[in-house]
């Protein structure tokens, strides 16, 4: 879950005449790449008992280009190609209500289905944990996985359901105000993490 | 987006958003399980007062299949003849708690009206001879998945457009997707004033397919002729009808490999379509049929699944 | 009883003193100083006008007494200006027989506040088919004049030519509702053009307005009758009222004030407080209108007052009532689209409102020039002025005005019928009677 893009313009004073601090940079793009190596690692070593029998399910938006990522190098270390998809969970959130319609995303079902199989849901950030609970309804729409594991990049804290990790990337102490600005090439044109102030 | 009223309430942004949206929903539709939770908790009305199973039925799968609870309220038969006029008949249903009324109705205007008396969101399931966007809306969404982006396509469309709300709407709703229109019919059946309209018209139908008259044509549409019409005079049988605009087999292979050939149904078979180029390769009916669920998935989740602009929190 | 109007200007001219004196104008120009009047009203820029006469109008009653009543409406008239009016025979029971319009003039008589003259129709039920009893009802205490079957349309040619013919003996005129049943149906409520297409409303084409007019001041000629056409609403009627008028046939005309003022673009709000017959038109029409009500070639603006309640009006378009409110608006708007358009000064309004509809009529007391001896059928005019219509505060007991909210240049300060006030400061005397 992140924040919207700033412009540059808002990366200067903000209204009241006061300079708003740039952004505190989180992890850089080598140290994206190798949390993103140490993340498929763990994902090989949990899952090789099982003979790999797991799918990659990105959540959209950075979530579909992480899982794509981890899909690339999990089949570069271990030799086996893990089927990837995507999962929209849009029509799965609570907080439907509280804004104007949203727009949807796709929803790919990985090679070969869900069913039977260990799960992998990757996301950028883990937050509230709402989201993964709409991702959890959201598969049981699709089938019967055997299991449900989550990985994701930057884990803030501050859960309001009983949610948790299986693969952290980084976990990062925020404060509720501040954003955490995830950046990957696929959309962004690089990759990074930044956090930032308050607006 | 309050009301779906009229083609002419989207924009190409809004219609694009539904379009796309509605390709969402339609993949959903291949999945074993079919419902969706964003709209649990609504209620949704369709107050009919003209019979139609079709698109009745469509509004209420599209309802269900996004968990909302749908009731059919059938108010045919003129409420003047029973003495309730309109307006309390739709503040009686509307005061059941309605979070929308899908509404159809024989005379041009009643829906909109309607919106004007309700406090809920109001979608039009066809006025009269006025509008019928979600038809536009599944006839575009069909379009676009098989000749990809509509702009600058050339659409035919052949019928008793005088009487057709669905040729309306889709002038409408295609001259917004960038597309442009021409409308084929007989002179005792093109409505007046159509000269004001942003589409070209013809009275010859092989002209017209063959390219000759307004360049090479991408799709064409069979409207329904309703065989009540040849009371009113307005042709002199219906062989003379299907002679001079039915889509015969001769006028299908003057298309060219890649347009399609739509229709809103119910078919005449041998009337305004010949049984030929109603089973051909290129007849995408049955398609619409289907983009219909899913564009009326889509509208219904524009207008109930998020809050209304008066009701959006600060987050 | 007598009364001194001070200072008030007699069709917009100059002003004078008139004395009214039991029921007549005892006097015009400066009184002699020995002149003690009961009551003497300040009508310092006020115009003086002959009340007006409208000769198109529905009471309603008998039969639909929920939208309109004869005191009802004969209070809306005289708030209107009017001292006369001509209650149309689409009632229910129809108007077709001495009965029931001597029913209407008694309940006109009891109201007091104007002369109403019961229209009779011309075939039994209004269902064209067969003569209605003219002479007994052109005999019967209601004097009847003029026959209408308005609402339809006489069609039938051999109806019309009998009507035309028959209606001689007795003084009288037909007065035409012109729609060819088969050009335009009942179903028929939107000005044929760009507006009907795109809208997708049944259209009412101005042909079939004018190609009746046509048959019927031909057949007018051949019976050497007389033909008043009702509501005229196209340039082409007026066409052929020209050329009729310019042959010599005996053919007077109306124009309604919304015709006037009104186009058929407000349609697209669907809202059927513009619905009516014959149907708002386009703008070119609407000038036609005007030059012709300017010119004499439409001898009479008549209101066609249509009272609806609302049920019959909360419906779609095509299901809904055919109708407006006029009686209390129509000065308002022929000062809006007549004078302050230069086309008619007030010598002209009280020609087309008063004079002319009063001749047309045959109505010997009303329409009179304001000068001693004559009746004093009379209404006081405030032309500068703005009178915003208040739908809620009109005296009619329907609402169906397509003015509502809007604000009008003139407004009635006072009508006097037969020198007793029924009007005073835009208001009624008595209130409206039981």
């Amino acid at each position: 879950m992140t924040g919207h893009a700033p412009t540059s313009a808002e990366s200067a004073d903000a209204a009241d005449g006061a300079a708003i601090p740039a952004p505190v940079p989180v992890l850089s793009d080598a140290d994206v790449a190798r949390v993103i190596d140490r993340i498929a690692h763990q994902i090989i070593e949990n899952t090789a008992k099982s003979g790999f029998d797991i799918a990659l399910l990105g959540i959209p938006t950075r979530g579909v280009p992480l899982a794509q990522r981890l899909a690339a190098r999990i089949a570069l270390f271990a030799d086996t190609t893990v089927p990837v998809g995507s999962l929209d969970i849009t029509l799965y959130r609570d907080d439907l209500r509280l804004r104007g319609v949203r727009p949807l995303g796709d929803t790919v079902e990985p090679e070969g289905g869900i069913t039977g199989r260990t799960v992998v849901l990757v996301d950028d950030v883990l937050f509230s944990g709402r989201t993964i609970r709409a991702a959890l309804d959201a598969l049981k729409d699709l089938g019967r996985p055997r299991a449900v594991q989550l990985a994701v990049l930057v884990d803030r804290g501050h859960r309001e359901l009983p949610i948790r990790a299986d693969y952290v990337g980084k976990n990062l102490p925020t404060a509720t105000a501040q954003n955490v600005r995830v950046r990957l090439t696929e959309i962004d044109g690089v990759d990074c993490v930044e956090l930032e102030a308050a607006e | 987006m309050k009301n779906l009223l009229s083609a002419a309430d989207l924009d190409r942004d809004e219609a694009t958003a539904i379009l796309d949206t509605a390709a969402r929903m339609h993949a959903i539709q291949g999945r074993e399980v079919k419902k969706l939770p964003p709209l649990r908790g609504r209620t949704i009305v369709n107050l009919f007062f003209e019979d139609s199973t079709r698109t009745r039925s469509s509004f209420e799968i599209a309802g269900k299949w996004l968990s909302a609870d749908v009731i059919n309220v059938s108010a045919k038969g003129s409420s003047v003849s029973k003495g309730e006029s309109l307006r309390d008949t739709a503040l009686t249903v509307a005061a059941m708690g309605v979070d929308a009324l899908v509404v159809r109705h024989n005379a041009s205007g009643a829906v909109q009206r309607i919106a004007g008396w309700v406090g809920c969101r109001v979608v039009n399931a066809g006025d009269g001879t006025h509008e019928h966007p979600t038809q536009a809306l599944l006839d575009a969404y069909t379009l676009r998945n098989r000749l990809g982006d509509l702009e600058g396509r050339h659409v035919v469309i052949v019928g008793d457009i005088t009487h057709s709300r669905v040729a309306r709407s889709n002038v409408i709703l295609l001259n917004t997707l960038g597309a442009r229109v021409t409308l084929v019919a007989p002179p005792t059946l093109m409505p007046s004033g159509v000269a004001s309209w942003t589409c070209e018209t013809s009275w010859d139908l092989d002209a017209t397919l063959s390219g000759k008259e307004f360049g090479d044509v991408d799709a064409v549409m069979m409207l329904r002729v309703q065989r009540e019409r040849m009371s009113g005079g307005y042709f002199a049988t219906e062989r003379e009808y299907a002679i001079n605009y039915g889509l015969s087999p001769q006028r299908l292979d003057l298309l060219a490999e890649h347009a399609p050939v739509l229709h809103p149904g119910p078919m005449n078979r041998g009337l305004e379509i010949s049984s030929v180029a109603a089973d051909s390769a290129r007849s995408v009916v049955l398609d619409q049929v289907q983009a219909g669920v899913a564009v009326r998935m889509a509208v219904l989740y524009r207008l109930l699944a998020g809050a209304a602009e008066e009701e959006v929190l600060s987050v | 009883m007598s009364i001194l109007l001070a200072g008030a200007k007699p069709l917009g001219g100059k002003a004078v003193d008139i004395l009214i004196e039991d029921g007549t104008i005892a006097g015009v120009g400066k009184m002699s100083a020995s002149a003690t009047p009961d009551e003497t009203i300040d009508c310092t820029g006020l115009i003086l006008l002959p009340g007006f006469v409208d000769l198109h109008t529905h009471l309603r009653e008998p039969g639909r007494e929920d939208a309109e009543t004869v005191a009802s409406g004969s209070a809306a008239a005289a708030l209107g200006g009017y001292t006369a009016v001509h209650a149309m025979a689409n009632t229910n029971p129809v108007a077709d027989t001495a009965e029931i319009v001597e029913q209407v003039a008694r309940l006109g008589e009891r109201a007091g506040l104007v002369d109403v003259r019961p229209v009779g129709a011309v075939s039994k039920g209004l269902a064209g088919q067969e003569l209605a009893e003219i002479g007994t009802m052109a005999r019967s205490a209601a004097a009847v004049r003029i026959f209408s079957d308005d609402g339809r349309c006489v069609h039938d040619s051999r109806l019309m030519r009998r009507a035309f013919e028959y209606v001689k003996a007795f003084g009288g005129v037909i007065a035409q509702h012109a729609q060819d049943p088969r050009l335009a149906d009942s179903t028929a409520c939107c000005h044929e053009g760009e507006v009907s297409g795109r809208l997708g409303l049944p259209g009412w084409p101005g042909v079939a307005e004018e190609s009746i007019v046509a048959r019927d001041v031909m057949l007018a000629e051949h019976t050497g009758s007389r033909l008043h056409v009702c509501h005229v609403s196209t340039a082409g009627t007026v066409e052929v009222i020209r050329w009729a008028k310019a042959r010599g046939i005996d053919v007077t005309s109306e124009v309604t004030p919304h015709h006037l003022l009104l186009t058929c673009d407000l349609l697209d709000s669907y809202d059927p407080v513009f619905k009516v017959n014959p149907p708002l038109r386009s703008d070119s029409d609407v000038q036609a209108l005007r030059e012709a009500l300017a010119d004499g070639t439409i001898d009479a603006v008549a209101t066609d007052h249509a009272p609806h309640a609302p049920h019959d009006k909360d419906h779609a378009f095509a299901d809904a009532a055919f109708g407006m409110l006029g009686l209390q608006t129509a000065l308002g708007v022929v000062a809006e689209s007549m004078v302050g358009t230069g086309l008619l000064d007030w010598a002209g309004v009280a020609d087309r409102m008063s004079v002319r509809p009063a001749a047309i009529g045959g109505l010997s007391t009303h329409g009179r020039p304001i000068e001693a001896g004559e009746p004093a059928n009379l209404t006081l005019v405030d032309a500068n002025g703005s009178y915003t219509v208040d739908a809620d505060a009109l005296a009619s007991k329907s609402r169906n005005t397509p003015f509502a909210g809007r604000t009008l240049p003139a407004g009635v300060v006072a009508t006097f019928l037969r020198g007793r006030a029924t009007v005073r400061d835009g208001k009624l005397v008595d209130g409206i009677p039981a």
